[in-house]
């Protein structure tokens, strides 16, 4: 079988689109690739969903936690604490129970007039459930890291803001929101990778992968096991993670370039491409 | 446990609950936490010495070494934790079964790998086909050990680095000066006077651990993680003691202890910095000069 045609059989595996068998014998490095790289498709499909809808409710998040009334605070707060400081294995599988402990028939609701059946079987499954706990998750993380650069927004800014007249919404929008992004961007860019990362274990923890259609790493273990020879699928599926992560650094790069295109050339920092360990 | 927990179908309410939560199954469950607790203070010394291997290293003045330093703390950030976990224990054992074939049985002609299988002389299977439960159970929780002082050196190794050049540089001439070799600088100047530099770093190392722990179950250690799947099941009246899915409660548990646990760290390192940064010259050892007694 032509390469080629491996991957036109197999680059849309993990969503369900091309050949239904995986391959069972003879594997060749050309499936390997390929596999992989179709299950990639639901790490970025995760990793992306998450932090698009994780970076309103991290704003949110950090917002209450330095709101001044205790009855916003707290519960901002022990958000943050339950998600950062318990394992995401375990509230997969938390969350996991929990959606599958809804009725199977779905939820009546009685809305007066009308009466709707809202179906929850859709929540027990990974594209759903994994979706809801990873997003979060990171608006845990996010909120943290975004509560830290709301703390350091320099006082100048925002009596500048005061003097020239802004006030509510208008000085947030257009003073502290974008100091307090700037601020928190090379913090946040860990933090997204951190989240691509985590989303390799989705399919290890109790979500099931159904009809075969999991992520990167279900398939790299999956040749693994088939093969006992570790030495090539997982060093195939590390190229694919160091080729992301090199992708989200240059993107996030980018925004930190137009977050902090209003300073002085010799105040900008680019963004170090190195570890911070913020988990 | 108790007398009354002979007939387990005649009791109700409290005392079903005492009985049950003190079945056989449940005291290994509750020693699954000490084994978990007592995996990651044996996985804290090794992950340390492959970081300061990994730190000294990416120091080294012979290039080649240099390299392997620096790749080693850079690996982990590019790639899932949870794939080395997975990749780790698999490869190390076979590298060491290889090794040990290659000793024991040099005239075996046929290839190692046949095809999908992996074909080692019987004497150097690890641990021996004949050797009892306990001793593969030991093998295993080994490997797990390793793949995580793996995963962890590396970030250590990170933390360790940076820390080695936060050291002031003066203070390292000054000792050349006094004509210390390299090694006593090491020994005497830089690794003394780094800790105060990697704290910070290593106590989230510390956080991070803890919550890689329940991955171990991944590694088919009988961990916590397992066991709350184990008795959270529903069982059938086939059982001493049958109720419902329970998972969801076992696992608030799991969640609850590891709250737990990260608040205890949290206090506890804490109060390390802060015993540590008394008399330095930093902001945080001023604050301390200036309170009130």
């Amino acid at each position: 079988m032509s390469c080629a045609q491996t991957i036109h059989d197999y680059a849309l595996r993990s969503i369900g689109i091309g050949e239904r068998l995986l391959p069972r014998s003879d594997f060749t490095l050309c499936q390997q690739f390929t596999l992989i790289g179709s299950g990639l498709i639901w790490n970025i499909y995760f990793a992306v969903c998450a932090l698009a809808l994780g970076f309103f409710l991290s704003t949110g998040v950090a917002l209450a936690r330095s709101a001044p009334s205790p009855f916003v605070r707290k519960p901002a707060e022990w958000f943050i604490f339950v998600f950062r400081g318990s394992p995401l294995f375990i509230q997969f599988f938390l969350f996991y129970e929990a959606l599958t402990l809804l009725p199977k028939a779905g939820i009546d609701l009685n809305l007066g007039i009308v009466e709707i059946n809202m179906a929850t079987r859709w929540l027990t499954r990974a594209w759903a459930g994994a979706l809801i706990v990873l997003f979060l998750n990171t608006s845990a993380y996010g909120g943290e890291i975004f509560y830290g650069a709301l703390r350091s927004v320099p006082k100048g800014d925002l009596e500048a803001a005061d003097a020239y007249g802004f006030s509510g919404w208008k000085k947030f929008r257009k003073i502290t929101w974008p100091t307090m992004l700037r601020l928190a961007w090379p913090a946040y860019t860990n933090e997204a990778i951190f989240l691509f990362h985590a989303t390799t274990l989705v399919y290890f923890s109790s979500f099931p992968a159904w009809q075969q259609k999991g992520d990167a790493l279900y398939y790299a273990s999956y040749f693994a096991d088939k093969t006992f020879n570790p030495f090539i699928p997982y060093p195939i599926l590390a190229f694919y993670f160091m080729m992301l992560t090199l992708a989200i650094i240059g993107t996030f790069g980018l925004i930190n370039r137009r977050l902090n295109r209003h300073l002085p050339q010799s105040s900008r920092k680019g963004l170090r491409p190195r570890m911070m360990l913020v988990r | 446990m108790f007398d009354y927990c002979a007939n387990p179908d005649t009791l109700e309410g409290l005392r079903w609950f005492s009985c049950y939560l003190t079945t056989a199954k449940h005291m290994m469950f509750y020693e699954s936490f000490l084994v978990v607790i007592g995996l990651m203070l044996i996985t804290v010394p090794c992950a340390m010495a492959f970081g300061f291997g990994g730190a000294l290293a990416a120091r080294s003045h012979v290039t080649p070494l240099r390299w392997i330093g620096k790749g080693y703390a850079a690996m982990v950030r590019g790639v899932p934790d949870i794939a080395f976990f997975l990749f780790v224990p698999l490869a190390l054992d076979q590298g060491l079964e290889w090794m040990r074939h290659k000793v024991k049985c040099p005239d075996w002609d046929q290839p190692i790998r046949q095809g999908n299988d992996f074909v080692v002389c019987a004497q150097a299977k690890l641990p021996l086909g004949s050797a009892p439960q306990w001793q593969h159970e030991t093998y295993g929780i080994i490997l797990a050990v390793a793949a995580f002082a793996f995963v962890f050196g590396a970030f250590a190794a990170h933390v360790l680095s940076g820390a080695m050049n936060a050291v002031p540089k003066a203070q390292l001439e000054t000792a050349e000066a006094y004509g210390m070799t390299k090694g006593q600088i090491t020994r005497r100047i830089l690794i003394p006077q780094m800790w105060v530099y990697a704290l910070p770093g290593l106590s989230n190392l510390w956080m991070v651990l803890i919550k890689a722990t329940p991955l171990l179950f991944l590694l088919g250690v009988q961990d916590i993680v397992y066991w709350a799947r184990e008795l959270g099941g529903s069982k059938t009246s086939a059982y001493a003691y049958p109720h419902p899915d329970w998972r969801l409660y076992y696992f608030l548990a799991l969640l609850v202890f590891y709250l737990g646990l990260t608040k205890v760290s949290e206090i506890g390192l804490a109060r390390l910095n802060r015993r540590l940064s008394r008399g330095q010259a930093t902001l945080a050892g001023e604050e301390q000069r200036k309170a009130p007694a």
